[in-house]
């Protein structure tokens, strides 16, 4: 569903990412790990058209992203996350959601004269089925910031959601998260792949990564060194030198 | 009512319609300080329809508004590539243009003025003013209105989830200019005259000022900003020389003790839940 096909980002004279392919099918699970600086979170910027690439194409269901605005890109069904959590300040648990909704309904000038829309009803269900599942149903009312650590990940999960996307990008969800929290989050994702969308995380923790993923991407430098399944890449010689760096002879 | 009063309460009714022009533009984090310049425009394009071309008021008001909205969004357009001070400043240069113009257009009087423009009266002017008002309380409780919140929370996290940032950006700028425009157009029908320097630059910096110390967070705060500091001058006239000392020394301690101005969104959640709901601003 998603063609990464040689995708380099430049940021002046550093090369962020240098010639990146990878290839994403449907309803699966696939991981990008690396050491930090390896480009992760920027190949997500640039799937998302946070940022434009330097060179290569980027397709999704056959259609070429790179020319695309990021709520052009969001409308085709690409939802994300942010590593360092970025809901909206303002806003409450409800309405971190319920704006996120905006894509599947009238919001332009004609909403203002909509007191009881017919479809506010069917998304406000939806928004509280979402909030349930993530377990803060009963917090909706709470500014979405003022959240513990864990319950705000799962909140930007829930808004991500709401797009309805077909691929979902996670960018670092366990971070920050204690164990009970982290093997929570695993049967969540698990239920949103059964739910029939495809996961793209980024992620430090090896057990998330290993745990979940059916196929998993390594970045190092913004260069591509190894791709596999989770057996095949932590036996790949390449990853564990990344890792933890060559022993000199 | 003396005359004094009446021309004291139209000119604060025109000041809410400015201070509400500012505070839809700031709905998304722009802030524009050349809103005196919509206002010349929808005050010179509604004098000349009713005065030269006979055409009746409140077709005259919509029609200028509406030039001032169209030239709203082409503001709006390049303003979305300066942000922050330099937006300010652009916005402040546009206005500054708008006034020359009308100072040096001879068609519609160029220096001397224009004369002429008449018939907007007291109730004339309040109703815009409600109907204005009630707009903003339906936008506030609208999705469009949660689309501006996120755009003015963080625009780049709003177009990952689907908000067409650039259009609601610039759809603001009209908006802006376009009420701006109303209380430019009801200004020269309630005065007979006016002249480009009703429109300088201390009548753009008046209007975000009344939506600084009424509270950003809000509509109501515009509201309340302007009401107050459209009456203060005059409750102050018992100090004459100094009447403008203090009036300075009072803005200057509400950012001290109040920074978020006089209404922030908590208190009016308190007061919509004290009272009827009517003033609720939240949705959920």
């Amino acid at each position: 569903m998603l063609e990464v096909i040689e995708v380099s980002k430049n940021f002046g004279g550093l090369q962020a990412l240098d010639c990146v392919k990878l290839h994403l099918e449907e309803n699966r699970i696939y991981g990008l790990i690396g050491p930090n600086g390896a480009g992760k979170t920027t190949l997500f910027n640039l799937i998302t058209g946070l940022l434009p690439v330097s060179g290569g194409s980027i397709q999704f269901q056959g259609q070429e992203l790179t020319s695309l605005h990021p709520h052009q890109i969001t409308r085709l069904g690409i939802a994300r996350t942010f590593q360092n959590i970025r809901l909206f300040p303002t806003m409450t648990v409800l309405e971190n959601v319920l704006v996120a909704q905006n894509i599947h309904t009238r919001s332009g000038i004609t909403s203002i004269f909509e007191f009881k829309a017919q479809g506010d009803k069917r998304l406000r269900g939806e928004a509280e089925t979402l909030l349930q599942q993530m377990g803060l149903w009963q917090k909706r009312k709470e500014i979405g910031s003022s959240l513990a650590y864990g319950e705000q990940r799962r909140l930007e999960i829930a808004r991500a959601l709401a797009l309805e996307p077909s691929l979902l990008l996670l960018d670092e969800p366990a971070a920050g998260m204690n164990e009970a929290e982290t093997e929570e989050l695993l049967d969540r994702i698990q239920e949103i792949r059964n739910a029939g969308k495809t996961i793209f995380l980024i992620e430090h923790d090896m057990s998330v990564v290993m745990g979940i993923c059916h196929y998993i991407y390594v970045l190092n430098f913004g260069k591509l060194i190894a791709q596999g399944t989770p057996e095949k890449i932590q036996a790949n010689e390449a990853v564990i030198e990344a890792y933890l760096g060559r022993e000199e002879a | 009512m003396s005359v004094y009063l009446e021309g004291v309460l139209a000119l604060m009714g025109i000041n809410i319609l400015m201070a509400l022009s500012v505070y839809a533009i700031l709905t998304t984090d722009q802030l524009s300080l050349g809103n005196a310049g919509f206002m010349a425009i929808g005050a010179y394009v509604s004098s000349y329809l009713t005065v030269k071309s006979g055409v009746p008021l409140l077709p005259a008001i919509l029609v200028a508004a509406l030039a001032s909205s169209i030239v709203g969004l082409l503001i709006g357009i390049p303003a979305l590539r300066v942000k922050g001070i330099y937006l300010v400043m652009a916005t402040l240069g546009f206005g500054e243009m708008v006034r020359t113009f009308f100072m040096n257009f001879e068609p519609t009087g160029g220096a001397y003025g224009f004369r002429g423009p008449s018939g907007a009266t007291l109730p004339l002017i309040y109703g815009w003013v409600l109907v204005t008002i009630f707009l903003f309380w339906l936008l506030t409780r609208s999705r469009l209105g949660r689309s501006l919140d996120a755009v003015r929370d963080d625009p780049e996290v709003a177009s990952t989830v689907g908000l067409h940032v650039t259009l609601l950006k610039i759809g603001v700028f009209g908006l802006g200019a376009f009420i701006a425009g109303v209380a430019g157009a009801l200004y020269a029908h309630y005065m007979f005259y006016i002249e480009s320097n009703n429109f300088n630059f201390l009548v753009s910096a008046m209007a975000v000022l009344f939506v600084i110390l009424g509270g950003m967070q809000t509509f109501w705060g515009a509201v309340v900003g302007a009401i107050i500091f459209s009456i203060l001058p005059e409750a102050l006239r018992f100090m004459k020389d100094w009447r403008l000392s203090l009036y300075g020394a009072v803005l200057v301690s509400m950012m001290i003790f109040r920074p978020s101005g006089i209404l922030t969104r908590e208190t009016v959640r308190n007061l919509g839940e004290r009272f009827t709901g009517i003033f609720r601003t939240t949705r959920s």
